[in-house]
């Protein structure tokens, strides 16, 4: 048996949610059987039905048998079952503001990006607008530091770069690029991108390219 | 040491009271700010520059915000009593599924009730200074839109929110057109709809 157990994870390549729960658990150095949901716009299979009965969505995580859903909380999972290394702060009050922006990452980044890259005809200037402010206040929260955490890589880090993945499919239908609206977020992608964890599960964009011009032909907006 | 607690909240706010109650169970003194949310005060503004909501809890100085964030805070610092999350880790991962859960859905509904308000703004600019929707007398709009006005009572309670407060002319121009007999004869009491509501 494996450390920790039997882990499997319900999966599909491109989804930012699921990339989170790769990079934690390669972060630490756990074994895991992955199991693609390919067919995501169609026939889920049973396992997802009954592990994810109220969202039916991945990632779910089987830790020996037991469901875990909803990306964040999993990350979360992971760290406190396998402690080392630590990916949240040691500290409470950091702890708190890392799951804040966290929260702040869930609830803005993806639908922002999403009214860029599935948006009918000519992008509107609002969404454009609204999803750099969004990347601005995250620049804020980053300062000068090289992670989100401080020194290391950690909990936020892992949080928001699998979404980075969609940058340049938004870049492309948005018609601007990150590294001259946001130098500094742009710095951190490259800095998580040199981790072997981050660089090997995190799709290759031009992948995730073709992937949105196959979702925008199936919506009709292509 | 002397904590310093304070916490920028509007009473009947539903994520303020899990901080409340929360506060309650750890015993933990704490000074109450009641926000104006009309009127944002530059503390609040200064504390949660990112959202501008409360509630805000400043633990000496520092702001944590978001009300399941702050009550996990809470439950870490004041770990030694009446602990609120389970020990184990699953345990604690279910517990925390479910409220994201309760978010999630709470979101959907505040949403809801933001655009059922601005659905009853954009009719208000339609009524402007008539009487009724028709003009001088009570006509197929009116008849159309009365129906909704037994149900403001249920929405009021379940939404917490004033429709009164929000759209005095809609409520104005209801309570003409339940001095038509056809009306007042018709419509259900907005009470007993509820009541129906919750058998």
């Amino acid at each position: 048996m494996s450390k920790g157990g039997e882990i499997v994870l319900l999966d599909c390549w491109v989804s930012p949610f699921c990339i989170r729960v790769k990079i934690a658990l390669a972060e630490k150095g756990v074994e895991y059987e992955t199991r693609a949901e390919e067919d995501l716009f169609g026939d889920k299979s049973d396992l997802l039905l009954t592990s994810n009965p109220i969202h039916k969505k991945v990632p779910v995580l089987l830790h020996n048998g037991k469901p875990l859903c909803e990306s964040t909380i999993i990350v979360n999972y992971i760290d406190e079952t396998w402690p080392s290394p630590p990916l949240l702060p040691t500290s409470t009050y950091n702890r708190a503001q890392a799951r804040f922006w966290a929260d702040f990452i869930d609830k803005k980044v993806f639908d922002a990006g999403h009214n860029i890259w599935a948006s009918k005809g000519v992008v509107p200037e609002t969404a454009k607008k609204d999803f750099i402010e969004i990347l601005k206040q995250l620049e804020g929260a980053l300062g000068e530091k090289d992670f989100f955490g401080g020194d290391s890589f950690g909990f936020l880090d892992i949080i928001l770069i699998p979404l980075t993945s969609w940058f340049y499919t938004i870049e492309k239908f948005g018609g601007f690029e990150v590294k001259e609206v946001c130098p500094k977020i742009s710095a951190w992608m490259n800095r998580c991108m040199e981790r072997e964890t981050v660089a090997k599960v995190l799709p290759d964009p031009e992948k995730v390219y073709e992937f949105a011009i196959m979702i925008r032909k199936m919506l009709g907006i292509e | 040491m002397a904590e310093e607690v304070v916490l920028l909240d509007f009473w009947p706010s539903m994520f303020g009271v899990r901080v409340r109650i929360v506060l309650a169970e750890k015993g933990i003194e704490y000074e109450y700010r009641e926000e104006d949310l009309r009127n944002k005060s530059s503390l609040l503004l200064q504390m949660n520059p990112v959202h501008k909501k409360i509630p805000v809890l400043i633990h000496n100085g520092k702001p944590v915000c978001e009300s399941s964030i702050i009550v996990q805070y809470i439950d870490e610092v004041w770990h030694d009593k009446a602990p609120l999350l389970p020990s184990d880790p699953y345990q604690r991962a279910q517990a925390r599924f479910w409220v994201d859960f309760i978010d999630k859905k709470g979101e959907e509904q505040e949403a809801a009730k933001k655009e059922f308000i601005e659905v009853l703004k954009v009719l208000e600019e339609q009524l402007k200074d008539k009487p009724f929707f028709g003009g001088e007398t009570f006509g197929y709009v009116d008849v159309c839109l009365i129906g909704f006005y037994c149900w403001f009572y249920v929405y009021e309670t379940f939404g917490n929110f004033n429709i009164e407060a929000e759209c005095p002319e809609i409520i104005a121009w209801a309570k003409r057109c339940m001095q038509k007999e056809s009306v007042s004869k018709t419509l259900p009491d907005g009470k007993k709809v509820f009541q129906e509501l919750m058998r």
